[in-house]
């Protein structure tokens, strides 16, 4: 028997939500619902962060620790908070007595307008509880998502840096144990689901459940980390009449590897796979790092990234030039494809009725192999790519064994460059041969221009990137990277 | 050079938590900070709703220019939740809401100007309902041929105000009679402000027809005057509350007014609360921007790069309407000599009228967009004579007691700008960098880097004379503690800590003692906008007078309670100590407090300050605007990719002048945010609109406002030391507000030099704003080609 409530806690209280349209966002709840107004609205599309609370999972081999993780609110639904501990602004506070991180932004005159200083402290705050004494880089990296319309950041950093570790437990470390228990009981009670105004939300927990569900709802909605999709809902206004949540389900949140690969199921965060990838591509690890913000990876998930098909999504270009596949569900059948197979078109892709990505298949780095990855954007950080190249070589006696690179935003689909791939495989590692292949990529792609970059950018700069490709293989000292620079 | 280490930090903290008195001086913290962190601060969406409140919400026009055939409202009236749909039929008074001249239906009427002017207003029982219903309208539209471009507008001659020239002497023949000549032109972008609480207003009806507004608004008075005006009361029945805004930037000086008005006529209609606010989206589309300019100049100049004459053009793209843009142009056009004697000069300033959304006050006020044509002329006669900008700009800037008057006939005067350049050339290093970056740039063929110093002198007062002025009440009850009022807002600016520091200063009392309160035009009426960078100048005066009376009656009182003399009364940490030397008695403030209330002496006192010496004549475009200039300097280093024209901002350093700080911190604030909200208006800040009209970018995702890792890792800020306003202003402090937004100039004079570094410096590259990473690549492109070029010759 399925539950009809979603079960959380906020803070220490355990809440059960019954009777709610599952549409809302957590950010509609806080502070529609419990008058909870610390968290604020900044743009309700998760680019600001000005809406930032801490989800707490437990994790562990036997799910007896706790991972704080940074989220934006305002494109969270409520029915994935099934499970979580929900930590809002309001919650750090002792008595009179301001939270470690929160009195470091006093100290530090770090804060303006104040509009997006609880986005600051809880990203702040959920830091603190990964990494004790951060150094700037990680400051930098965890607070990406949080825009500052008023202080030039300089403080915030600064603050964030100073915010010690030294400090006595706080009361979520004083609670850790007892936040852990609660937790565990409410993960007994299995499934969840939550309807209302004729909308449902499911939280099956394994992967049958998921399946069966699909067949008999084939038009239900599948929800990864929302952090696209949510979108659909705050921004056109739309309504969603079927969600199924794939946060709950076992087997779509596992990370395996073998000896030749990385298995990623299709529901783990970004924030849960990079290590892994990062160890064998360095590159890809340092590009998925800018992908989003911290709060998007630590919700958005790899399954989501390539089954929405958006023509600029940076994951299916990387995992098409290193020949990742996938495995597809649907009942009780499986299938398997190559990831470049997965996208026929403009938001087309080759999933069936009912059926789901289950995993995705990523080889191992090669001896030999090099993979170069570029992430072109008009901001550094959180910023959607103009042009995003992948390129997989091998190198052998100075002339081209194996190639493969794809591209993103350069056509309606994250595609190989076949006709470029083609100037360079077997011939020698030569100008020559780059200046063949920059200009069979005019045969690949006719890419368009829009607000992110103009048709002749998106050409020039493709071309240009695998001129620095070759620079970087020729002489591996000599700088080439603005955004690694320091 | 890094950021502050861990152990500078400490000590930097202990600094800050000196407990002692609250006066001038000392870098108190924000009042309301201990609120920002917890998320305790109430900004206007989180006000508890009121019993049967609605939400507002708008029907856009889907055209940039239109007659409005007919509109079906039926399916809007008949949706989910909604209890009222308003067009510009039922508002019972004025229509316009223009805030100086007309042109700003608050609905529009039969022609519309802009893709998303409001067409209706709904209010629903929530705000997605009533969004949603907002769609639903039926609109038949005959579609007119829209301006789009500055260009189109010149050559029609379509203005929204007329065009205005400053002159000083002959700038044809100075130009004629040069040894060197050169002109050239740009495109300054726009910028959307994007502070991170939208437009929003609850209008709440009260019992004698009136309203009760609270408005995230930089100008409470002047919603009250507009909300008064659509609804036909008069004034004193309309009272406009703002306790805090999240963020202003100038974009809710005259753009809160209209969501105000909307929400109030709809309340007036349900007499029902109603709260009027703007989705992000619809913040960005539906609201005015920073002027996007094109400029041109032509300048003589001699052989070591003195301008002799020049003649310069700023072409401001207004929108649909006049807003503000009349001062505003003007504005571009004081600043257009940033801090460089020009000489002979002519200054034409063009308002081009095009079909986008009425552009408005932001951070500046078209200060900045003036200043970007001289900038780029210092850089141009640089490269032209071959060599270093810096030269060229120290040897352009105002003299001392010669070649120091403006095109408008404004003495400069207490001139520290080459004072302050030399300190920042040495303490910045620049000549040694130079020299290192002229290395690298040989040594490396992707990657180039490029500095630049440049600096600003920006003109302080609203250039309209009967702005310059302010007013503020304060009270002290029995307890001893004080309540303070003015009609300043409150935006993230730190103003109401500082004003509360000039009256603690004022009683030597602790600033704690002091209670900031809302700006509310029932306790202080008919106030200026917090604008123009005046906020604490004008509002910090009132107070300080204000608090003079009190004090002057709690000494003459003392004086003759006690029988002392007047200067035997004397105020001191929280205490006031009376009599001479021998036999002194001293008791608390309170004490006196108490005291003088039993002898029945008023412990409540109105302030009021106007701005003294200033005067402008815009028949003969001469006079003294300003009533003085605040200056600074900056020195960026970048590094660009010649390959994809990506860069970033290695090291800032920065020396302003805010004469003698009232407050260190909060000052250090505002000039580093300012800094990179410049550099995020000249580099990643592209606002693009289609050739419908449509604004393209139209929400975060698209619209890229600097993050945390553009702000470089190397970022030193400092106070000119040693340097107060010689003009009386409060505690001889300067306004900080908009003058350090320029020095954002010098990352884009950096990324020019490094661009320039492709052609061996030899060439001036074209970089028009905002210099996006594809802008930059385009001009390394033209670099090589230039190159190319002259190697050929």
């Amino acid at each position: 028997m399925t539950d009809n409530t979603i079960r959380f806690l906020l803070n220490d209280e355990l809440i059960m939500l019954e009777n709610i349209d599952p549409n809302l966002t957590v950010l509609q709840y806080l502070r529609d619902i419990r008058f909870q107004s610390g968290t604020k609205e900044g743009c309700a599309s998760g680019d600001c962060g000005a809406c930032t609370v801490v989800l707490v999972e437990l994790a562990g081999e036997e799910f007896n620790e706790l991972n704080y993780k940074s989220a934006n609110a305002c494109i969270l639904f409520v029915g994935s908070l099934h499970g979580k501990q929900l930590i809002t602004v309001e919650h750090l506070k002792e008595g009179e007595a301001l939270h470690p991180v929160q009195q470091a932004i006093v100290d530090f005159h770090g804060s303006q307008c104040g509009f997006c200083t609880p986005g600051f402290v809880m990203s702040s705050f959920a830091l603190h509880k990964a990494v004790s004494s951060p150094d700037r880089a990680q400051v930098v990296e965890a607070l990406a998502g949080n825009l500052c319309r008023c202080t030039g950041y300089r403080s915030i950093i600064d603050a964030a840096m100073a915010s010690s570790a030294d400090a006595a437990p706080d009361s979520f470390a004083r609670h850790y144990h007892q936040t852990v228990a609660e937790l565990k009981k409410i993960h007994l009670q299995s499934e969840a689901q939550l309807s209302a105004s004729g909308h449902h939300f499911y939280s099956p927990t394994n992967i049958d459940q998921l399946a069966d569900y699909l067949l008999a709802h084939p038009n239900a909605t599948l929800l990864g980390g929302g952090t696209d999709l949510a979108l659909s809902v705050t921004q056109q206004l739309n309504t969603i009449d079927k969600l199924v949540y794939l946060g709950n389900v076992k087997e779509l949140n596992g990370l395996r590897e073998t000896e030749e690969s990385i298995i990623v199921g299709s529901a783990v965060p970004y924030s849960l796979f990079t290590p892994l990838l990062h160890q064998q591509y360095p590159e890809l690890g340092e590009m998925i790092e800018r992908i989003g913000s911290t709060q998007i990876r630590n919700n958005g998930t790899l399954g989501g990234n390539i089954g929405n098909a958006s023509p600029i999504g940076d994951m299916p270009p990387a995992l098409i030039a290193l020949g990742a596949t996938m495995t597809l569900r649907c009942g009780n059948s499986t299938r398997e494809m190559p990831v470049e197979d997965y996208f026929k078109g403009y938001k087309v892709t080759d999933l069936a009725e009912s059926e789901f990505i289950q995993d995705i298949t990523i080889p191992k780095a090669k001896a030999g192999q090099e993979c170069k990855v570029y992430k072109i954007s008009k901001r550094i950080d959180d910023d959607i790519s103009a042009v995003l190249a992948a390129i997989s070589i091998e190198i052998e006696q100075d002339s081209v064994k194996s190639v493969s690179i794809a591209y993103g935003g350069m056509a309606a689909i994250p595609q190989r460059a076949a006709a470029c791939e083609a100037a360079l495989k077997g011939q020698p590692w030569t100008q020559t041969s780059i200046d063949a292949a920059k200009q069979a990529l005019t045969q690949d792609f006719q890419p368009m221009s829009d607000v992110r970059a103009s048709d002749k950018y998106r050409m020039t700069v493709a071309q240009n990137l695998l001129q620095k490709c070759f620079l970087e293989l020729q002489n591996r000292h000599v700088e080439t990277r603005v955004v690694n620079y320091a | 050079m890094r950021s502050l280490k861990k152990v500078e930090q400490q000590s930097a903290r202990e600094s800050i938590q000196d407990p002692g008195m609250g006066g001038v001086g000392r870098s108190k913290k924000h009042e309301s900070a201990d609120k920002h962190v917890s998320g305790e601060a109430v900004y206007i969406d989180d006000r508890p709703e009121l019993r049967g409140q609605l939400h507002a919400a708008v029907g856009q026009s889907q055209f940039a220019r239109a007659r409005i055939k007919s509109m079906d409202l039926s399916a809007v009236k008949a949706a989910e939740g909604v209890k009222a749909v308003i067009t510009v039929k039922d508002v019972p008074g004025h229509v316009d809401i223009g805030p100086v001249f007309p042109g700003d239906p608050v609905l529009a009427l039969d022609e519309v100007e802009y893709l998303g002017q409001p067409l209706f207003a709904v209010a629903a029982t929530s705000h997605d309902l009533a969004r949603k219903a907002a769609l639903l309208a039926k609109v038949e539209y005959e579609e007119l041929e829209p301006v789009l471009t500055v260009k189109e507008a010149l050559a029609k001659q379509h203005f929204v105000r007329p065009p205005f020239t400053m002159q000083r002497g002959d700038s044809a023949a100075a130009i004629d009679s040069a040894p060197h000549v050169l002109s050239g032109e740009i495109s300054v972008g726009g910028q959307e402000h994007f502070y991170l609480e939208g437009q929003v207003s609850t209008a709440e009806p009260t019992e004698d027809g009136g309203m009760t507004i609270f408005s995230s608004s930089q100008h409470p008075s002047e919603v009250q005057k507009l909300v008064a005006e659509v609804l036909d009361v008069p004034l004193n029945k309309i009272t406009v509350d703002t306790r805090r805004m999240g963020g202003g930037f100038g974009g809710k000086e005259t753009q809160a007014a209209p969501w105000a008005c909307i929400a109030a006529l709809l309340a007036n209609k349900c007499q029902l609360p109603v709260k009027m606010k703007l989705s992000r989206s619809d913040d960005m589309c539906l609201t005015g921007k920073r002027h996007p300019f094109e400029n041109n100049y032509q300048v003589g100049f001699d052989d070591s790069g003195r301008i002799q004459g020049i003649d310069i053009t700023v072409n401001g793209n207004c929108g649909y309407s006049p807003d503000l843009s009349d001062a505003i142009v003007d504005r571009a056009m004081f600043h257009s000599d940033n801090a460089y004697y020009l000489d002979n000069a002519t200054v034409t300033g063009n308002r081009c009228k095009t079909n986008t959304v009425s552009h408005t006050a932001y951070r500046g006020f078209g200060g900045p967009q003036g200043m970007m044509t001289i900038e780029m002329v210092m850089d141009d006669i640089a490269r032209h004579l071959g060599k270093d900008p810096l030269e060229i700009r120290k040897i352009n800037l105002y003299g001392h007691g010669e070649r120091n008057i403006t095109h408008y006939h404004q003495t400069v005067e207490h001139n520290n700008l080459d004072k302050l350049i030399d300190s920042l050339e040495q303490s910045s290093d620049y000549q040694a960098r130079r020299k290192q970056i002229s290395e690298f740039n040989k040594e490396n063929t992707i990657l180039k880097k490029g500095i630049a110093l440049t600096p600003v002198k920006f003109g302080i007062s609203f250039t309209v004379q009967h702005l310059n002025q302010a007013g503020a009440l304060v009270h002290i009850y029995t307890d001893g503690t004080i309540h303070l009022n003015h009609g300043g807002t409150e935006m993230g600016q730190g103003l109401f800590t500082k004003v509360a520091q000039i009256v603690a200063e004022e009683f030597q009392v602790d600033v704690d003692t002091i209670g900031v309160s809302a700006t509310r035009t029932d306790k202080v009426p008919n106030t200026s906008p917090t604008a123009a960078s005046s906020g604490t100048d004008l509002n910090g005066k009132a107070a300080q007078n204000a608090a003079i009376t009190l004090k002057k009656r709690l000494v003459d009182f003392a004086a003759e309670h006690f029988n002392v003399k007047e200067e035997q009364v004397v105020f001191a940490d929280n205490q006031v100590h009376i009599g001479a030397e021998v036999g002194k008695k001293t008791m608390a403030f309170a004490e006196l407090i108490q005291l003088a209330y039993m002898n029945r002496v008023s412990l409540s006192s109105t302030g009021y300050y106007k701005t003294p010496k200033i005067h402008f004549d815009r028949e003969t475009a001469k006079g003294r605007p300003f009533f003085y200039y605040a200056n600074g300097a900056a020195v960026s280093e970048v590094l660009i990719d010649t390959l994809t024209g990506e860069y970033k901002l290695l090291r800032a350093d920065i020396l302003h002048d805010v004469g003698k700080s009232l407050n260190p911190s909060i000052d250090i604030g505002q000039i580093e945010g300012a800094f990179i909200q410049g550099m995020g208006w000249l580099t990643t800040e592209e606002l693009m609109w289609n050739d419908k009209g449509r604004l393209l970018s139209n929400n975060p995702a698209t619209y890229k406002i600097p993050a945390i890792s553009d702000a470089p890792v190397d970022f030193n800020v400092a106070l000119l030391p040693d340097d107060p306003n010689k003009e009386h202003t409060v505690y001889n402090s300067k306004a900080v507000g908009e003058p350090p937004f320029m020095l954002g100039i010098s990352v884009w004079s950096a990324i020019k030099d490094a661009v320039a570094s492709v052609a061996d410096y030899k060439v001036s590259p074209k970089l028009n704003t905002p210099a996006t990473p594809e802008k930059v690549l385009w001009a390394v492109q033209d670099m090589q080609q230039a190159a190319l070029d002259k190697s050929g010759d």
